[in-house]
């Protein structure tokens, strides 16, 4: 109990300190804040487009067989999936119809897809939401496209896609097989590419090992391949942006060791005056250690919500070019809340920790001098 | 009753600038009552008062404070004694500015762990003792010099010690205010607090409330 009403009157008389500097305690928070705002901005986006990624594969198939010439992807035959369907493991092979569709008039790209079973007729398409914002205006509601032979086909877009990720339906576009084959040119007899379902995922690595002996032209991409393809970029991508942050850090560190470290003329009377009046060196060290908690722990707190807020409310705007360079990935979208308590706590440990530390130091050596200067003062 | 055996201090030891400050001083000072330190500036006097209330440590010599030897205490039981026995009133006042009178009175009871509450009420009785009350919730730089003082005083007087110390007290006062302060400690001095002045005002080592004047020059008691 007493405990606790010296630290609530450590913390009382802290709060009044830091209100007495506030242009320079208020300056402090707005910088350190700004950093935490940064790092808990990528931290957020990188995190977020993982669960993305994870959230997109999660009801993908174990298995993706493709067909490559000349060490490149072309279409496949659909007849090779009765091939596939024989080895013994696998409880389905279906052929699927991708592709992407340029836009010449707003130069963009989108995907176009035919889903397992589309029940609208040949002439309409389902669209993902960034569709309608980007494509530009339409014809009698109509969109137009330019079919593979140079024939002009009218879609009318029935349904927008309300997709729980819009990373990937945004531009997503899904017609019928007939209109897909049409615009894309996939002549009948082939597929994009052919899924493959497994029984028993371990043995997944033994059923792509059959189908390459079975199909020497065909390249089986795992589900697990997939996700360590996606972990890696995203990885990749948030690290390069901290890397260009350290800079931003070093220099903010700089700055509050200045600012915590260089005690005033006057904050050094005032250690000596509360000295003469009875504070122990472990007192004043006990005031000076809510101070540096205060203004970390504020600026910890500013600079993580405004970040959330940043990256899924606003799909953060400041990063959107470093951080969504590819073309599947469009300017706006809305990510899922996600965040990685481990990340936040290592952020926390790094600088609010330090920051902590460093505003002691220096309090440690005035507050341990003898308090007798104050009668001389 | 406080006793001093052979206290010196030193500064500056073993550089060029060495000063003596005291010269191995022998003196015991009654509780309940008033001595005043005279002797010109740099005679010592504050030199033996921050001694005497803990702020600082002599080069040698003991001091005893009813028969408990505090010269060699550690520094937190040094502060600890500075905070419950001894209660200052600094030449300048050394209030903390930008805070209030209020707050300013209640900061030497901080590290007691007293609750908030008690340290607040205690300390607006105070300011109203000494008819400061109304300027509580203002900032100590918007205070008259002797509303200063009986802030300093207040502060003083926060942690109820049994001793106060006060360094040239009147040395920003009018005559007026001066002998207001008197009128203070005569009341202190009646509560049984003993009361430590160094002073070369004869206002102050004239006035009937002082019971003793010790005379200092040089370091030394004369």
């Amino acid at each position: 109990m007493k405990w606790i009403e010296r630290q609530r009157a450590f913390i009382d008389f802290t709060l009044s300190s830091l209100w007495r500097r506030k242009a320079k305690n208020l300056s402090l928070l707005m910088v350190y804040a700004l950093v935490i705002f940064l790092l808990s901005s990528v931290i957020f986006f990188t995190q977020a487009l993982r669960k993305e990624a994870e959230a997109v594969l999660d009801g993908s198939p174990q298995m993706i067989v493709q067909r490559t010439v000349g060490g490149r992807h072309s279409l496949i035959p659909t007849d090779y999936a009765e091939k596939i369907v024989q080895i013994r493991g696998t409880s389905s092979v279906k052929p699927r119809l991708w592709g992407y569709y340029y836009h010449p008039a707003t130069r963009s790209n989108y995907t176009i897809m035919v889903p397992e079973n589309y029940p609208r007729p040949d002439d309409t398409v389902e669209i993902g939401a960034g569709v309608l914002r980007t494509w530009g205006p339409l014809r009698d509601g109509s969109f137009y496209f330019n079919a593979h032979d140079g024939e002009t086909v009218f879609l009318k877009a029935i349904n927008t896609m309300t997709n729980e990720t819009d990373l990937v339906s945004a531009d997503l576009i899904l017609m019928s097989e007939t209109t897909f084959r049409k615009i894309a040119g996939v002549p009948e007899g082939y597929a994009t590419d052919l899924t493959v379902r497994i029984r028993n995922e371990r043995e997944s690595q033994t059923i792509a090992r059959k189908i390459i002996h079975v199909l020497p032209d065909t390249r089986p991409i795992l589900k697990e391949e997939i996700i360590r393809t996606y972990s890696s970029i995203f990885d990749w991508r948030g690290g390069y942006v901290i890397v260009l942050l350290g800079g931003g850090v070093l220099a903010f560190f700089i700055f509050a060791w200045d600012k915590a470290t260089g005690l005033s003329a006057e904050e050094k009377t005032e250690i000596g005056i509360l000295k003469g009046i009875g504070w122990d060196t472990s007192d004043i060290l006990t005031m000076k250690f809510w101070e540096g908690a205060v203004i970390s722990l504020t600026a910890f707190l500013l600079g993580v919500i405004s970040a959330y807020v940043h990256v899924y409310f606003a799909s953060a705007t400041l990063f959107e070019h470093a951080l969504k360079g590819w073309a599947i990935l469009y300017p706006e979208f809305t990510l899922r809340p996600s965040v990685n308590a481990f990340q936040l706590a290592i952020l926390f440990f790094l600088t609010v920790v330090p920051y902590t530390l460093i505003t002691i130091v220096p309090t440690w050596k005035v507050a341990a001098t003898d308090p007798d200067v104050v009668m001389r003062h | 009753m406080i006793q001093l055996a052979g206290i010196n201090k030193t500064f500056n030891v073993g550089k060029p600038n060495e000063f003596k400050a005291l010269k191995g001083i022998d003196l015991e000072v009654a509780l309940n009552e008033v001595s005043v330190f005279i002797g010109p500036s740099g005679s010592g006097k504050t030199t033996l008062l921050s001694i005497l209330g803990c702020m600082s440590r002599p080069t040698s010599g003991r001091i005893w404070l009813n028969e408990r030897e505090i010269t060699s205490l550690p520094e937190r039981f040094a502060a600890e004694v500075r905070r419950e026995t001894f209660g200052f009133i600094f030449q300048n006042y050394n209030l903390i500015k930008g805070i209030t009178v209020l707050e300013n009175t209640m900061l030497p009871a901080y590290p007691t762990g007293i609750g908030h509450r008690v340290i607040r009420d205690r300390a607006v009785s105070i300011l109203e003792r000494l008819g400061i009350e109304s300027k509580a919730r203002e900032p100590v730089e918007h205070l008259s010099g002797g509303e200063r003082q009986r802030a300093a005083i207040a502060r003083a007087l926060i942690n109820r010690p049994s001793i106060v110390i006060a360094d040239e007290p009147t040395a920003h006062l009018d005559s007026a205010l001066a002998r207001m302060l008197l009128d203070i400690f005569a009341g202190l001095k009646q509560e049984g607090k003993t009361i430590l002045i160094a002073c070369h005002d004869p206002l102050v080592f004239e006035s009937p409330v002082v019971d003793r004047v010790i005379s200092m020059r040089d370091g030394g008691i004369v």
